[in-house]
């Protein structure tokens, strides 16, 4: 049976972890807010942006959803607030504390 | 009804396996463990089982190809000892984290060094906090016994751990004992088939084993993996009932010998436990009041168990058959010592370091043990309670 990765958030207990923390199901990693490990993120600054597109594949962990050849806002759940982006940005459309 | 048979402790394994048939086995050879994939090997040649038995270039191969097929959804197990533990050490971790139910047929052997081919039990002390359920035997029967009760208990629901079913190198794997065999139908019957409900090689639901678990999900983690452990007791003494119903064998969490009115007492684990048996049967002849507590499962510890055991005797010795270099003494001594304290028992408790590398430990070596212990009732004083006993001074 498929885990139900939503109850498997920091606030669990161990009661409610897989046993051998295994995950059955396919494509679940979706559903896991990996977003929640950091609390420092990049702000997205539309007016700025020229759609370039160049912080898109440097994301590691995909959180820059594309529709229609433009970028959207963070996917924030899934952002580990590594700064890459803002470091790949030539327009200062992306800001991150702690990040030049 | 079962056949009786002279086997070594090897043979037996290797015999009870047969009768179980898992599905996979790979395997490294390494004295004294070689024989119990080798009699193996020429079980599946003669198409007597079929297992998919893979020899592999090392141990640490082999235990991983035991954690991956278990993983898949197979039973799986390896055999090893000494070095060729030491050298699956990161995967016996892997594998009880993962709770894998599998099994590991260990021979033991003086990790190196000097190399030392012959017992003691240093390899198996070494990975006693790797999460794996230990099982020890005194002699050829309970390691045949033993290995036909492993599944049962680490495939148990509640448990899910991986086991270690230890026996003495040479001392029981090589030497050749009148043993009882169960019907091969019995022991199919008794392991029963093994389905896990996730598997690797579940089409229907893929699934992901052993993912990254930060700060924010280890604690909880290894709590989860600490319960599994602490059903082990219950499951262990359940499946020896059932055992006892086919084989007309009796087996605990230990084995008490003699201990009523019991005023000196030895805790030990493996074979040196008969020699230690015979020393007791003497001076019992003569009216002394010896016992004997021989471990059977030492992981986990039944330390409330041994407590209320021991706590009514004047003195004990712990023997343990490898050291800690913790310079006060032994692993079993350190787990025995620790059950005393927390049961406020007032017995006076040593412990003794021997037959490390093989050295022989005679019945007379016990009984002095046991002159030991009166010596120090006499003197209400355990004096030096971290020895060597068979060593040359």
């Amino acid at each position: 049976m498929a885990t139900d990765i939503s109850k498997l958030g920091v606030k669990a207990t161990w009661k409610e972890l897989t046993e051998g923390m295994i995950v059955a199901g396919a494509g679940t990693s979706k559903d896991f807010n990996t977003g929640e490990w950091s609390e420092v993120k990049p702000e997205f600054i539309a007016d700025k942006c020229k759609q370039c597109l160049l912080c898109v594949p440097v994301c590691p962990d995909s959180c820059i959803p594309v529709k229609d050849m433009k970028r959207l806002d963070f996917d924030y759940g899934h952002c580990k607030g590594c700064g890459i982006c803002v470091k790949a940005c030539p327009f200062d459309a992306i800001k991150m504390e702690g990040v030049k | 009804m079962g056949k009786r048979e002279r086997l070594s402790g090897n043979e037996a394994v290797a015999i009870a396996l047969r009768q179980i048939n898992p599905d996979v086995f790979p395997a490294f050879p390494i004295t004294p463990s070689t024989e119990i994939p080798q009699y193996f090997a020429s079980f599946v040649a003669n198409g007597q089982v079929d297992t998919e038995f893979i020899p592999v270039e090392s141990e640490h191969s082999s235990m991983s190809a035991a954690i991956g097929a278990s993983a898949a959804g197979a039973r799986s197990l390896t055999a090893t000892s000494s070095c060729g533990l030491a050298y699956m050490w990161e995967e016996l971790y892997i594998a009880a984290s993962n709770r894998l139910p599998l099994a590991l047929a260990l021979v033991n052997r003086a990790l190196s060094g000097p190399i030392n081919i012959n017992c003691d039990h240093s390899d198996s002390m070494g990975a006693r906090d790797a999460g794996w359920i230990q099982i020890y035997a005194e002699n050829n029967q309970e390691a045949y016994d033993n290995m036909v009760q492993a599944y049962r208990i680490s495939e148990n629901a509640d448990v899910r751990l991986p086991i270690m079913i230890c026996q003495d190198g040479f001392i029981t794997s090589h030497a050749v004992e009148n043993i009882e065999l169960l019907d091969d139908a019995d022991v199919k019957n008794f392991v029963g088939e093994y389905e896990p409900e996730d598997y690797l090689l579940n089409s229907e639901c893929p699934m992901a084993v052993g993912p990254y678990a930060i700060t924010d999900y280890y604690m909880e983690a290894k709590r989860a993996q600490a319960e599994g452990m602490r059903n082990v007791p219950r499951v262990v003494e359940e499946v020896a009932k059932e055992f006892a119903v086919i084989s007309g064998r009796e087996y605990g969490l230990f084995e008490s010998y003699r201990m009523e009115n019991a005023e000196r007492a030895v805790v030990m684990i493996g074979s040196a436990a008969g020699t230690t048996k015979d020393a007791i049967d003497r001076l019992r002849e003569k009216g002394e009041k010896v016992g004997l507590v021989k471990i059977r499962l030492y992981r986990p510890f039944p330390a409330d168990e041994i407590a209320e055991l021991l706590k009514n005797v004047k003195a004990v010795a712990i023997m343990d058959r490898a050291e800690s270099y913790t310079n006060h003494g032994g692993p079993l001594g350190a787990d025995v010592m620790s059950a005393l304290y927390r049961a406020r028992a007032n017995a006076l408790a040593v412990n003794y370091i021997y037959g490390l590398g093989g050295r022989d430990v005679r019945v007379e070596d016990m009984e002095g043990v046991f002159r030991a212990l009166e010596q120090m009732i006499e003197e209400g004083d355990a004096g030096e309670t971290y020895r060597y006993l068979g060593v040359r001074e």
